[in-house]
């Protein structure tokens, strides 16, 4: 065979048609195009489900800038530029909900994160004791609870004729308040629901992070004599700074983002309260739903989404600024 | 060699106080996070009229079973909404832990050419979302499901986090066992289900019961989707039977009928969290693994 005959053997291989260029290079060629058609395989299932209730939804947001009748359907309705924002923001509601959804949010972030963090210690100092675990069960017990039961706990607590609370004011001698028709009380009550809710997962989240110090710190620091104060402010707490930071910015990330459960059922949806418990989230069902008016509610959570991708991003750049490899993306 | 033990005694002495504190405390926070369950418990088996006199107490009042009674008398929609969450639960997790584990399965393959733009396909999920509006539109106007069983279970069939959470499991194989399968002439599929799945176990195990937790305990399903009370879910029929037995309550009409409305509101919690919370002393302690793995490693 002569150095030509093979350079045009090659030639050959190397210019199959044009189908089955653009072919092998979706698919690879041989074995790896088999293997390629079953992974995309297994995958279809996945990649349809993430397409119909992710994908659609989110090309579903045009609705915010149509006049939506159910009727005429997402594409038969009619164009309106931005007549749903205009209407939207030209009400107080809008600032209402997004108040209450920023400063209640920013107050989960605080409490939770200092509580999470405080119980955490103290569940490491103990850990080798038997009962640390009987702490975490029941510390970790409100998280399994659904939102619907833990309204039913709290208004044990809030009933203003039979409830504990009120049971405890009349005790100690000061008047009964009437919770469910007082809003000033409720940005610290449903702090407090919130952390009775969340600070067991995130101690455990915490207590994690600690237990992957190595002990050998620990040890250095005690033939050193360091107390166990000294230890927590120079080892523990500098070692565990990128996790505190890292889940903070990603809380921060989701600041736009009410729990539902929590705004709309422990206030029982009681429109008394709506200006101190009104979020965004709730505020969207509500007009959908109990309004039934789809433009507002539209026009609401597009400006939900908008924002919240923002501080997302905004987000992620700062985690990749403190550490890029925990970044996102 | 005295002023030693001296001090060897007074850090011990030290130790222990600080020990007891902490003890004291964690046990008094611990006991904060149970008491509102003890509360409802307490009420459900206290006496209508005591209540009415004295208020919630942390232990019954004039134990009595009626409010339980007066619920069972007329079981059925209890017995149909504990069948229809049973059904989503089971039907909804088996469907999502198939689909969302060959979905990762896929993600996690080395070889796989398209796993990076399948990444971020399923990534983007979680940084921006279409919201309620739509998804509401797209449920009951293009997929017909209002009312249908099927609205409770497909919407949370592939939960991003939990994928990626898997296909963190999956990566972590060992890469020789799944070449040799290859060389043994095992295909995808085979590998998927014979190797694939038993290696990752734990991780399934994780993420199938935050699959439960989720179907078990979703409301927000029923709350958009459901109107018709035969497809009521347990934590949607509690939502319903508040504010029912409120109306009942505040109607002077009944006063007359003697409705245990205190406390067969709460009993009927009690009923709805009591299996829920007999399974959660049992797993608890894989979750609390999950929760590190999804955690640390997602």
């Amino acid at each position: 065979m002569t150095s030509t005959q093979t350079h045009l053997l090659a030639e050959n291989r190397k210019r199959p048609s044009l189908l089955m260029r653009i072919r092998n290079k979706l698919f690879g060629t041989g074995h790896s195009f088999r293997s390629t058609i079953t992974l995309l395989t297994m995958a279809l299932p996945g990649i349809l489900f993430l397409f119909v209730f992710a994908y659609l939804p989110m090309i579903g947001l045009v609705i915010a800038f149509k006049d939506y009748r159910f009727a005429d359907g997402l594409l038969g309705s009619q164009w309106v530029g931005l007549d749903n924002f205009n209407f939207l923001f030209g009400t107080d509601n809008t600032w209402r909900i997004t108040r209450n959804t920023l400063m209640m949010n920013s107050l989960f972030i605080v409490s939770n994160t200092i509580g999470s963090l405080i119980i955490a210690l103290m569940l490491n100092e103990v850990y080798r004791s038997w009962v640390s675990k009987f702490y975490q069960t029941m510390l970790f017990f409100p998280f399994f609870v659904s939102w619907v039961i833990v309204s039913f706990f709290v208004f044990g607590f809030l009933n203003a004729n039979n409830g504990l609370m009120n049971q405890m004011l009349m005790a100690v001698g000061l008047d009964r308040v009437i919770w469910y028709r007082s809003p000033e009380f409720w940005p610290i009550i449903l702090m407090l629901t919130n952390f009775w809710k969340g600070v067991g997962f995130g101690s455990i989240i915490y207590l994690a992070a600690i237990m992957a110090i190595s002990p050998e710190y620990y040890e250095a620091a005690m033939i050193d004599g360091a107390s166990k104060w000294r230890q927590i402010r120079s080892i523990t707490l500098p070692l565990i700074r990128p996790t505190i930071i890292i889940l903070v910015l990603l809380s921060i990330g989701h600041i736009f983002n009410a729990d539902f459960g929590l705004f709309f059922f422990v206030p029982r949806n009681t429109p008394m309260l709506y200006s101190t418990t009104d979020v965004i989230d709730t505020f969207v069902y509500r007009s959908l739903i109990e309004l039934g008016n789809i433009s507002m509610a539209a026009a609401a959570s597009f400006y939900q989404s908008m924002v919240g991708l923002i501080m997302v991003v905004l987000a992620n750049w700062l985690v990749r600024r403190v550490d890029s490899s925990e970044a996102l993306f | 060699m005295t002023t030693k033990i001296r001090s060897a005694k007074q850090y011990r002495f030290k130790s222990f106080l600080g020990k007891a504190f902490l003890h004291g405390t964690l046990g008094l926070i611990g006991l904060l996070a149970v008491i509102p369950m003890i509360l409802i418990v307490s009420v459900s088996f206290s006496n209508e009229i005591e209540l009415a006199k004295n208020g919630y107490k942390l232990w019954p009042v004039g134990f009595t079973t009626f409010a339980y009674e007066y619920i069972l008398q007329k079981p059925e929609q209890i017995l149909r909404s504990y069948g229809v969450t049973f059904i989503v639960t089971a039907a909804g997790t088996a469907l999502a832990l198939l689909v969302s584990s060959l979905l990762a399965y896929a993600m996690s393959r080395k070889t796989f050419r398209h796993r990076n733009i399948l990444s971020i396909y399923v990534f983007f999920t979680l940084l921006f979302s279409g919201g309620m509006v739509p998804s509401y539109i797209l449920v009951t106007r293009y997929l017909g499901l209002k009312d249908n069983i099927l609205a409770l279970i497909l919407p949370y069939t592939v939960i991003a986090w939990y994928v990626l959470i898997l296909r963190t499991g999956f990566a972590q194989m060992p890469d020789e066992i799944l070449d040799s399968a290859r060389i043994d002439g095992a295909g995808e599929w085979r590998i998927f289900f014979q190797i694939a799945l038993p290696l990752v176990k734990p991780v399934l195990a994780v993420i199938g019961l935050f699959y439960v937790l989720r179907y078990w305990n979703d409301w927000f399903l029923a709350l958009l989707y459901i109107d018709d009370s035969k497809l009521y879910p347990l934590q949607y029929l509690l939502y319903v039977l508040m504010q029912n037995i409120n109306t009942l309550a505040a109607n002077p009409q009944t006063v007359n009928v003697p409705i245990p409305s205190q406390s067969a509101r709460m009993a009927m919690a009690v009923l709805a969290f009591g299996p829920a919370l007999f399974s959660f002393l049992l797993v608890q302690k894989y979750f609390v693994r999950g929760l590190t793995i999804g955690a640390l490693k997602g």
